[in-house]
């Protein structure tokens, strides 16, 4: 992910270092036949990409049309092309009303599978994310997990100095959720996190997350949800992940 | 119409893939309905935005969705999400939009539609139907149904003063023939148009009813082509606005059809030239949509 992103000068890498973690938990060890997984925080569109890579996919020749002309991996999810992407998202607010229509297409028709929603933490300030939470409380779909990536930085500054929900955990959980909280970053504490469906309604869990996870100098840094890595934090983050490997 | 509507769709129930989906609205209409699906009627809330994402997914799931609000809630504050949740992925949602035009008269210019099909044709895939007489809300409803494209129906009332047939639906329809201008309307406006038009003298104008867009969904009819070519003076009557209505989509339609006219006329609404509120009447008065204006266009039309 840090080399599609190094390579094409891409940026938003900052949102997809916070969301990989979880969107990689989900994938490989939760999401079983026919479960489903919408990505409202579009904008984490590489680390989707290098999720579905891992399952076998995509292509590593997919993976290097990211951002360039002709290619199927545009900077947001695309509408058509890749199966398992079920929508194509990226105006933030959108997903996780297509998840609860998905979950309650699931709860119409008898069906067991689950849905999985990533979003981002800034995204609760669109009034068309907590409709979708109304519905989908009011609705009891427990089929839903909604895990909320927690950075707490936004476009033009932190989620606090921007438009505060803070806590986010409490105002959530006094819409009825089954409300938890994790260490986004913490891939044990992930699984038992997202693992068990809800008890009679959907699930919140906020993510504590860290902005830019694991590059030195763009970590909790504005300045990683967009820009693209200077080639010194490119080498650098690098150079960590092969220390850590 | 809306009555006729959920008689129709409370025939088509049976489907057992078939959601109903409101943004709280109906009351004492759709209760029928609401009985007939059960947990496939859901009432989304005042949240239109969450409902038209909701109903493209289902449709994504392979469900029959159909989505009703009064028409500006559904096409202009959900319009993100029908541009993005419903076009881009070409999902099957028919969306019923109730009190299309000026319908909803003094209740305010929020509740009014003058620009709904103009909008909404802009969007990948769209289809709109636009019925005229509530006999032709069945055939539009089997349609809609059982199509497979994001459609928007433009539900009003229909306006016959008194119930006489009607030509079956079709997308293009001849109401009255005549030798003089070529005059096209749509939707239930048709009625009044045709009362207005009535004892016209000769030459009488050939007035026809469109209750399909875009027109490349069904081509202008040759008979009405060469009709348009031969008059060589042609009126469109609409309740939208002038930007982006079926006076644009046929101005359009001219040029690339290489048709010249001597004389055009395009009647529609003008918005709110007043600060005046009042009945659907008085508004298509404001915007010379009533009897008398449209009679005296089409006279001065004869006369060019």
């Amino acid at each position: 992910m840090l080399e599609m992103h190094y390579n094409n000068r891409v940026g938003h890498l900052g949102g997809n270092l916070s969301a990989i973690d979880a969107m990689l938990v989900i994938h490989h060890e939760l999401m079983q036949p026919g479960d489903r997984f919408v990505l409202s925080k579009g904008h984490s569109a590489g680390a989707y990409y290098v999720t579905l890579w891992s399952l076998g996919k995509l292509s590593d020749a997919d993976l290097r049309t990211f951002h360039k002309d002709g290619t199927m991996l545009s900077g947001h999810p695309p509408s058509r092309g890749i199966p398992e992407i079920e929508f194509a998202t990226g105006s933030l607010g959108h997903g996780l009303s297509l998840a609860a229509g998905l979950a309650m297409a699931a709860k119409l028709r008898g069906q067991t599978h689950r849905i999985y929603c990533l979003t981002s933490d800034g995204e609760w300030q669109e009034g068309s994310t907590l409709e979708a939470l109304i519905f989908a409380v009011h609705h009891k779909l427990s089929n839903l997990s909604i895990a909320v990536d927690h950075n707490g930085l936004q476009g033009f500054g932190s989620t606090a100095e921007v438009a505060s929900m803070d806590p986010l955990d409490q105002r959530l959980a006094g819409f009825g959720v089954d409300l938890r909280r994790c260490d986004g970053h913490d891939l044990d504490a992930l699984r038992q996190t997202l693992a068990p469906a809800g008890d009679g309604c959907p699930v919140v869990a906020i993510l504590a997350t860290r902005k830019g996870n694991g590059v030195l100098n763009f970590e909790n840094k504005m300045e990683s949800h967009y820009l693209p890595l200077t080639e010194s934090q490119f080498a650098e983050a690098v150079a960590a992940l092969k220390g850590s490997s | 119409m809306r009555q006729r509507v959920c008689e129709v769709l409370v025939a088509r129930a049976e489907n057992p893939n078939m959601v109903f989906l409101t943004g709280d609205l109906g009351f004492m209409a759709l209760e029928p309905l609401r009985d007939r699906l059960g947990d496939r009627f859901i009432n989304c809330g005042v949240a239109e935005q969450n409902m038209i994402s909701v109903a493209a997914a289902m449709a994504k799931e392979g469900l029959e969705l159909w989505v009703y609000s009064i028409a500006p809630f559904c096409y202009a504050r959900a319009f993100e999400q029908v541009r993005n949740d419903i076009c881009l992925h070409n999902l099957p949602v028919r969306l019923l939009g109730n009190g299309g035009g000026y319908g909803y008269g003094v209740m305010g210019a929020t509740h009014h539609a003058i620009e709904d099909y103009g909008v909404l044709l802009t969007l990948p895939g769209m289809r709109v139907y636009t019925p005229a007489y509530h006999d032709d809300i069945s055939v539009v409803i089997t349609q809609a149904g059982d199509g497979c494209e994001p459609c928007y129906i433009r539900l009003g009332r229909d306006e016959r003063k008194i119930k006489l047939p009607v030509p079956a639906y079709a997308p293009w329809r001849r109401l009255s023939p005549g030798d003089g201008p070529v005059v096209i309307t749509l939707g239930p406006l048709a009625s009044s148009v045709q009362a207005a038009l009535e004892d016209i003298g000769e030459p009488r104008p050939d007035l026809w009813l469109v209750s399909e867009l875009p027109l490349t969904s069904n081509e202008v009819p040759a008979s009405l082509a060469a009709r348009i070519a031969d008059a060589g003076c042609l009126c469109i009557i609409e309740e939208h606005v002038g930007h982006g209505g079926l006076g644009s989509m046929m101005c359009q339609w001219l040029v690339e059809s290489q048709v010249r006219l001597r004389a055009f006329e395009h009647v529609h609404a003008l918005g709110y030239p007043s600060a005046l509120s009042g009945s659907q009447d008085y508004l298509r008065q404001q915007s010379g949509l009533d009897s008398d204006s449209i009679r005296n266009v089409i006279l001065a039309l004869t006369q060019s």
